[in-house]
């Protein structure tokens, strides 16, 4: 066989560049949104990348719910201090105390569609043209159609029937003053693409994706982290188990799983054999069948 | 890990709600074992509400809410799987004639395309139109599926007949490598596993031929082109005067050292390094995204390209192409739109149709002139400056292009040069 070709991790990272690189040429007021997640991480040390020997073009945006994981808010700092980035909040509390939205009421209540308002005010009054995500088409259904430059029109929603085509490596960000795009580097990856690069690249992520004790209750199927955003309710016990996140988002909603997995290299073997996908721990998906498509309409991630 | 020099490899779909490509996708992602439990449980759910014996494996591809109660696929949607061999990504597109556009987009970065045949009914209109798209796009491996061989019991004069009438009429179209295999999607039969009920055929099942196709001597290697994206000026400590032009390689080779030509200027220089965040590199080919250092100061900006002296592309204001029109708004004649070719972007022009396809016969019409959407026609264009260009046929980059419509900032049409 000709040496002349990459693996598929080596490809995924260079069609990734690519597409960074497109962004910061093709819009005036990039962000980078900032979860303190896995993919976003991924696509920090992406554009490290690409933007070498110059430092990262985009500041981060971090929408910020309030119902953090200290241990993510402290992940998030030190790499703004590591990257000599800039940081913009958009506050949910914030959003709140101002009277845009209105904390839900109930059993299952979160604040996860109230992320949207939070995120699309930051957007407007931070004048960003391209927020960059770390959404990946293997995640959910409804992402599985998304482009790598996502139109929004200037209420920033998504029109899933009316995408502009993709085609070659073309990328076309045109729009109009007030519409932004969304640009997903990382779309053609899996879960298990991002772990493997994780791995390969030696990239530090916060201390909640390895397996350890925690106070939990089981929620929804999942060990959800006890913590003081979380009420318990009645019967509700909490256990102390040996667990680690798949994802990392809102603590009142995101689950554990039970696992001893506490290196890299034995994430990377937990994840190659498991048999649910990573979302699945996330009751915010599990509202219905389309959950995400309809928030991904109202200008969700 | 034990896949790390495993390849990517990408293909597209095409086919209707009849002919089983859904099941198809369904039946390589349900047997490589690339299901999860959550998945599957939702899907049982759905079959038995629709009434359905068993898993419906097409339920596994299904999208958007609007397509799940349309029953089919209206855009490209991408699936993954991965097999100890390599890394898959499918461009999963509907197949009827009003959705040539998602066609012709998801087989734009195909390295292979599956053409789904229904056995029963042999080589129909779509799929000539199939076999168009992929022969238009140049996709270099094309797969036919003669599927549902259960309804035929699986005999082989049918199998033998449909390979023909494929042979006999894609003579007229430029393919590099057809091959044929005959399968059940719904019974499994030489998908994943070797059917039992067809011994008479010798071949290895669709998806050992998809990890084992040879896909790395289909990049053309020969002609060096670097479109530049950005210029990289870090203006801090070390890197005072360094000016790197970030990009990715085209296609061919570069090396420190080479003499190389920018374009449109001309002017003249040799490669002074080739960087990487991981380091320098002693040699970049496609497609890889590196950083150009060149030995001399030259003023370069974003749509430049740097290709070796030795060996240019044309730099041409007016050219032919192949035009799939994408839009609902037929095509305005002799009005201007913004063509994006590689990083260069500038004003065009669709000077003259010289005819439409039939892409159902491949006759030309020339009569009817008039591009509506999802037409695919000969066109002449002009621009305002010259492009670099390539024929898309040894270059799926730099022979290819989109055209946009300035009112609307619409992606309207794509190209491939001739």
């Amino acid at each position: 066989m000709s040496k002349y070709y990459l693996n598929y991790l080596d490809e995924l990272e260079s069609e990734a560049i690519y597409i960074l690189r497109e962004v910061w040429a093709q819009f005036q007021n990039p962000v980078i949104l900032f979860s303190g997640g896995k993919d976003s991480i991924v696509v920090t040390h992406l554009a490290k990348k690409a933007f070498f020997p110059a430092k990262i073009p985009f500041p981060l945006m971090h929408v910020d719910t309030g119902h953090n994981f200290p241990e993510t808010m402290k992940f998030r700092d030190d790499l703004i201090k590591e990257h000599g980035v800039r940081l913009i909040v958009g506050s949910v509390q914030e959003s709140i105390d101002k009277g845009r939205v209105a904390e839900e009421r109930g059993k299952n209540a979160t604040r996860n569609a109230l992320q949207i308002t939070t995120l699309l005010d930051a957007i407007e009054s931070n004048k960003v043209d391209c927020a960059i995500g770390g959404g990946r088409r293997d995640e959910e259904k409804a992402r599985a159609k998304e482009r790598f430059f996502s139109h929004r029109d200037d209420f920033g929603q998504w029109d899933p029937k009316n995408q502009r085509p993709e085609l070659w490596n073309i990328l076309n960000g045109k729009h109009f003053q007030g519409e932004h795009f969304r640009a997903f580097p990382i779309s053609n990856w899996t879960e298990m693409d991002v772990w493997n690069y994780i791995l390969r690249e030696n990239i530090s992520i916060p201390s909640l994706y390895f397996a350890h004790e925690r106070e939990v209750v089981w929620r929804s199927d999942s060990w959800i982290p006890v913590s003081e955003h979380l009420k318990l309710e009645e019967g509700e016990q909490t256990y102390s188990k040996k667990i680690r996140f798949r994802t990392l988002g809102d603590i009142t909603i995101t689950g554990g799983i039970e696992s001893e997995a506490d290196t890299l290299e034995k994430i990377v073997m937990e994840v190659s054999a498991m048999k649910q996908t990573e979302r699945g721990n996330r009751s915010d998906d599990k509202r219905s069948e389309t959950a995400m498509e309809d928030r991904k309409r109202q200008g969700y991630f | 890990m034990e896949i790390d020099n495993n390849q990517l490899l990408r293909f597209t779909t095409a086919g209707s709600v009849d002919d089983g490509k859904s099941t198809l996708i369904g039946r390589l992602l349900y047997d490589s074992k690339s299901i999860f439990e959550d998945q599957l449980e939702a899907v049982e759910n759905t079959s038995r509400r629709k009434g359905h014996e068993g898993v419906d494996l097409a339920l596994f591809t299904d999208g958007l809410r609007d397509e799940r109660e349309q029953g089919i696929t209206i855009d490209v949607a991408y699936r993954y799987f991965t097999t100890p061999k390599r890394k898959f990504i499918i461009a999963d597109t509907p197949g009827h004639i009003q959705y040539t556009r998602n066609m012709v987009t998801g087989a734009s970065t195909a390295n292979a395309a599956l053409i789904l045949v229904d056995a029963r009914h042999g080589v129909i209109e779509q799929t000539k139109r199939h076999a168009f798209i992929a022969s238009l796009l140049q996709i270099p491996h094309i797969i036919v599926c003669v599927n549902k061989m259960d309804l035929v019991d699986y005999k082989e004069e049918v199998y033998e007949k449909i390979m023909g009438q494929f042979e006999e009429f894609s003579s007229k179209l430029y393919v590099k490598d057809v091959r044929f295999l005959p399968i059940s999607a719904l019974k499994g039969d030489n998908v994943v596993n070797r059917s039992e009920n067809m011994a008479w055929y010798q071949g290895a099942p669709l998806l050992h031929t998809l990890e084992h196709m040879h896909i790395s001597s289909d990049l053309n290697k020969i002609d060096a082109r670097f479109p530049v994206q950005t210029v990289l000026r870090p203006q801090r400590e070390g890197f005072i005067d360094y000016r790197g032009y970030a990009g990715r390689v085209a296609s061919g080779i570069f090396r420190p050292g080479d003499e190389v030509t920018v374009l449109p200027s001309g002017f003249n220089s040799k490669i002074n390094s080739i960087d990487t965040y991981d380091g320098s590199l002693d040699e970049a080919y496609a497609p890889m995204s590196v950083s150009i250092t060149l030995e001399d100061d030259i003023d370069i900006s974003r749509g430049d390209m740097i290709v070796k002296s030795g060996n240019q592309p044309e730099a041409l204001q007016e050219f032919d192409a192949m035009l799939c029109w994408l839009q609902s708004q037929p095509a305005r004649p002799r009005a201007k739109y913004t063509i994006m070719h590689t990083s260069n972007e500038q004003k065009a022009m669709i000077q003259e149709v010289l005819y439409k396809i039939d892409i159902n016969t491949y006759n030309r019409n020339e009569e009817n002139k008039d591009l509506m959407m999802n037409d695919i026609a000969r066109i002449k264009v002009r621009t305002t400056r010259p492009l670099m260009i390539d024929e898309y046929r040894d270059n799926r980059i730099t022979g290819s292009f989109v055209l946009l419509d300035d009112a609307t900032h619409e992606t309207v049409a794509a190209g491939m040069i001739l």
